[in-house]
């Protein structure tokens, strides 16, 4: 199939009204893991507030395109800046340019299999980024996690250790972790896929209330449901290259090109 | 039927006394340096750079596939030679015992930070913690209580082994016991009583750390 015929929607019809202010964008994005090119050039703005969805088939690069957002992943070319500086390879900043260091104090992420850490209790899993990186106060740290546990249904729960927690307690733990750094941005790489059928909506539900409060997100998901009702923008990423980009209505309900509607008709069977 | 005499070894309480504290003496001063050692190496298996790796690679191997017994006698003897200037015995068995089980312990301290998954170095990286933070407060410790078994194992053998050193004269426990005999001729009573004397001081060490282990299991 012609590969062209996938760039169906252009990026300037699709762009947000504030594109001229992106707080997150890559430009010509590539990434090889070894012969493999995943990522194949990648051109995105995330701006203000918004949340945009991130779907396509498994092995089409949205993990690589989400950890090169915060640096997880090292590009191989390509530009990335935050709020128009950019970001260089180093750990700390320098006249001008964004360290990763820096870059990652702004840009949170949360994984799919959460990775908290299992030697501290749920409150010193969000409060170490705090203190240890933003050295803040102990006392102050704790303030604002207990306020971000309670958002997130879970103060009760501030001296268990995560072994007791179940999935969704988890994540919803590692939810308030990357939110205990008051990030600009929140990256979401398949935060339910590891959970339980039963538990993926208290962690959905977590992830609605931060999108209405203006929470910048990008998240990658299979909840195709989900990304439609939440998602201001979604862009479907199919071999490595960005094949649609629009709202989620016109991209997930109205979807042109063959092999987006392929991939869309697995979920509505 | 061996008529068992503990009187000539009696006499020669001072001389026991002597030698266990010159084996405690080695024992711990080989386990401080050695732990340096073993970090030290330890880090350096992790180095970007492949002739740092290497190097240390080389000397764990060295130190891990020959004998201790054979390495006592190079560093006193041979060293020496090689160098021009003569060692002292105390020396070359401070120095035998402690590169002898920090290369030991480098592979324990390696391979409890390589178990440790990769999503916790991830997460640490994303709240924006440096390679040194990260380790420090989420690698180490999580490590640390994978390893102590390991490293408790280690530092037994390591009590024991102290007692190859009696061979280049170091006047430790077995040393001692070997002085006892040559006084008394009563080999069975000296060497016994060393025996029950390592015995007595690992036995509760070996239960405190089964004790720890089942414990650090439990908090898990
Ligand atoms: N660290 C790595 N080393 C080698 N290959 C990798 C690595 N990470 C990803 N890949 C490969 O890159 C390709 C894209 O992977 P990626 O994880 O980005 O896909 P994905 O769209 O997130 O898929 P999924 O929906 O299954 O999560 C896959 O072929 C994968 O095997
Ligand atoms: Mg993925």
């Amino acid at each position: 199939m012609d590969e062209s015929t996938l760039m169906n929607t252009p990026r300037s019809a699709a762009a947000a009204p504030a594109a001229d202010d992106p707080i997150l964008s890559v430009r010509g994005l590539r990434k090889s893991f070894g012969s493999i090119e995943v990522l194949r050039g990648i051109d995105l703005d995330l701006t203000r507030g918004e949340v945009l969805a991130i779907i396509g088939p498994s092995g089409s690069g949205k993990s690589t395109l989400i950890r090169c957002l915060n640096m997880m992943e090292v590009p191989d070319s390509g530009e990335l800046r935050l709020r128009g500086r950019p970001v260089a390879r180093g750990f700390r900043s320098r006249n001008g340019s964004i360290g990763v260091g820096e870059l990652r104090r702004h840009v949170g992420m949360v994984f799919q299999h959460f990775n908290l850490f299992p030697h501290k209790t749920v409150l010193e899993n969000v409060i170490e980024g705090p203190v240890v990186v933003l050295k803040r106060p102990r006392a102050e740290a704790e303030a604002v996690a207990m306020d971000l546990l309670a958002r997130v249904g879970l103060d009760a729960k501030r001296d268990a250790y995560p072994n007791h927690l179940s999935g969704g307690q988890k994540q919803r733990v590692a939810i308030a972790r990357a939110l205990a750094m008051q990030p600009d941005v929140l990256l979401l790489d398949e935060v339910t896929s590891a959970l339980d059928p039963e538990l993926v909506g208290e962690v959905l539900t977590v992830v609605r209330a931060l999108a209405e409060e203006g929470m910048t997100m990008a998240i990658v998901t299979h909840e195709i449901a989900f990304a439609a009702d939440v998602a201001d923008r979604a862009v479907f990423i199919d071999r490595g290259v960005i094949a649609a980009d629009g709202t989620p209505d016109a991209v997930l309900h109205n979807p042109e090109g063959e092999r987006l509607r392929a991939f869309l008709a697995r979920f509505h069977a | 039927m061996y008529h068992w005499d503990f009187q000539v070894v009696v006499q020669s309480w001072d001389l026991f006394l002597i030698g266990l504290w010159l084996t405690l003496l080695y024992t711990v001063g080989s386990i401080v340096l050695g732990v340096v050692i073993g970090l030290l190496v330890c880090f350096a298996r992790l180095s970007d750079f492949a002739v740092v790796r290497i190097a240390a690679r080389s000397y764990q191997e060295i130190f891990r596939c020959t004998p201790l017994l054979v390495q006592i006698l190079w560093f006193y003897y041979a060293l020496p030679l090689l160098i021009g200037v003569s060692i002292d015995n105390s020396v070359a068995a401070i120095l035998t015992l402690s590169l002898y089980v920090g290369a030991f312990y480098a592979e324990i301290f390696r391979g409890g930070i390589a178990s440790i998954e990769r999503g916790q170095h991830e997460a640490a990286a994303a709240l924006g913690m440096s390679g040194g933070q990260a380790m420090r407060r989420i690698i180490l410790p999580q490590a640390a209580k994978r390893m102590l078994p390991a490293f408790i194992n280690q530092s037994v053998i390591q009590f024991k082994n102290t007692s190859l050193i009696s061979v280049i004269s170091v006047g430790e426990l077995a040393y001692m016991a070997a002085v006892v005999n040559g006084e008394t001729y009563r080999p069975l009573e000296a060497y016994t009583v060393v025996a029950v004397l390592y015995f007595l001081l690992l036995f509760p060490l070996t239960q405190m750390a089964d004790r720890l282990e089942r414990h650090l299991r439990v908090s898990d």
